[in-house]
């Protein structure tokens, strides 16, 4: 699915000022903004898609859009510093001025779900992606016969929105499993990776009824995808995010090309059967 | 010693829930139950590896040992896992420890008494590879995964 630029940005190409209205520290290494329009308009964005981040004078870079799509004042983003721009924009500070294009790319099609249980992994800062969508289950939870969130990290410092998390473990109809790669003796929860966790979600429920959101590292969606395979849940009821290098974000340069998508413009989201012939071919 | 009760366990327990009903009170013989408390080591590196554990309640940290630091935790088993293989292949020592993080209750199957058992009976002992193997190799491959340190490059 492709989704246009919101009809005020006449030029796609052509950032819109947003003022850093929050910015703090969630994990080593990653931080979140919270953004509002200095034109004081709306903005719009669906669960899944990505903005183009302009670090005035170091450059821009492609980041998924973190927050909840109900609120129409702003914008959430969280990014690592593994670059220039990336470390300029978990460096920025309040009342820092961002340029911002977007919200570019295909989104998470949670709400054709309703009547389904929303199975969400998340791997590392896959999750900041994810939570818009999870966000619009919880809003609508009756609307869905499940939800549940499966999440690895490398350790318990590295765990993304702990708290948050941790606040939906809590709910009675929120199913919530967290598990890390490694631990030092104290953690009392799960060390193991995320397919481990998926056999036993799975196990004993209807995978006819599950619709599947995967983002994390590629080999993760990858292992996560079999799994979910093997239990019985259909290619065409598991969504993936990927990740590539993307620099115009309108399909019009070529650096996200994949087979014969832009993931720019085709994904980031897609439908795994949709793109399942492409996915484990490294030439692609 | 009653084995009735330990046959009716094993056969709730994946591994061994398509074994018949003969195959199950002859390795009911070598089962007992055992409590740990919580905290407690159930086995060091280097221990004799002369049971397998079948967790019917509680969690366990399988965790290797580094000089001068504390033990890194590499692996959480649940209700239904399996602990300890070691039993099976020489020299029979357990590669890693394991501690009870709560309270735990399980089945341990004496692992003499297995190898005993399937050598005499290579039916018995095929079986019971063949039944173990699947849960090994699904060890194997989220080991694997794990090595590769998969989120430490991630991005959003």
């Amino acid at each position: 699915m492709t989704v246009q630029p919101a009809s005020h940005a006449a030029d796609p190409m052509v950032p819109r000022r947003f003022r850093v209205d929050r910015a703090w520290s969630e994990i080593d290494g990653v931080a979140s903004i919270e953004l509002r329009p200095i034109d004081g308009g709306p903005v719009a964005f669906k669960p899944g898609q990505f903005n183009m981040l302009y670090a005035f004078g170091v450059g821009e870079i492609a980041v998924s859009i973190s927050g909840d799509a109900a609120q129409r004042d702003r914008l959430v983003h969280t990014t690592r510093a593994v670059g220039a721009v990336s470390r300029a924009i978990t460096q920025l500070n309040e009342g820092d001025m961002v340029g911002v294009r977007g919200p570019f790319g295909s989104a998470w099609p949670i709400a054709g779900q309703t009547g389904r249980h929303a199975g969400f992994v998340a791997g590392g800062l896959g999750l900041a992606p994810l939570r818009p969508a999870i966000y619009h289950v919880l809003a609508n939870r009756s609307d869905y016969a499940g939800l549940t969130l499966i999440y690895g990290a490398r350790s318990p410092q590295d765990l993304l929105y702990a708290d948050e998390v941790a606040r939906w473990k809590s709910r009675f109809d929120v199913e919530v499993e967290v598990t890390v790669d490694h631990a030092a003796p104290g953690w009392t929860g799960r060390v193991g990776v995320v397919t481990t966790v998926m056999d036993r979600a799975l196990a004993g429920g209807d995978p006819a009824l599950i619709s599947a959101f995967l983002c994390g590292p590629e080999i993760m969606m990858r292992y996560g995808v079999m799994t979910l395979e093997a239990a019985g849940v259909g290619l065409d009821r598991i969504w993936v995010s990927l990740e590539r290098n993307m620099k115009c974000a309108i399909g019009f340069c070529g650096h996200c090309q994949f087979g014969p998508t832009f993931v720019c413009r085709d994904g980031p989201v897609y439908r795994h059967d949709q793109i399942a012939h492409l996915i484990n071919k490294s030439e692609v | 010693m009653q084995t009735h009760g330990f046959e009716e366990i094993l056969s709730r327990h994946p591994v061994f829930a398509g074994f018949d009903g003969a195959t199950l009170a002859l390795l009911a013989g070598c089962a007992r139950n055992e409590h740990v408390n919580a905290g407690a080591i159930i086995y060091f590196e280097g221990d004799p590896a002369d049971r397998m554990y079948l967790i019917r309640h509680g969690d366990v940290a399988v965790e290797i040992g580094t000089p001068e630091r504390d033990p890194i935790i590499v692996e959480t088993l649940h209700p239904d896992d399996i602990l300890g293989w070691s039993w099976m292949v020489p020299p029979y020592r357990h590669m890693s420890q394991a501690r009870a993080t709560t309270d735990l209750r399980v089945v341990s199957l004496d692992g003499a008494c297995l190898r005993r058992k399937c050598d005499d009976n290579p039916a018995l002992g095929y079986m019971m590879f063949k039944h173990l193997l699947p849960h090994m190799a699904q060890r194997v491959r989220a080991l694997r995964l794990q090595v590769l340190d998969l989120y430490g490059t991630a991005s959003s």
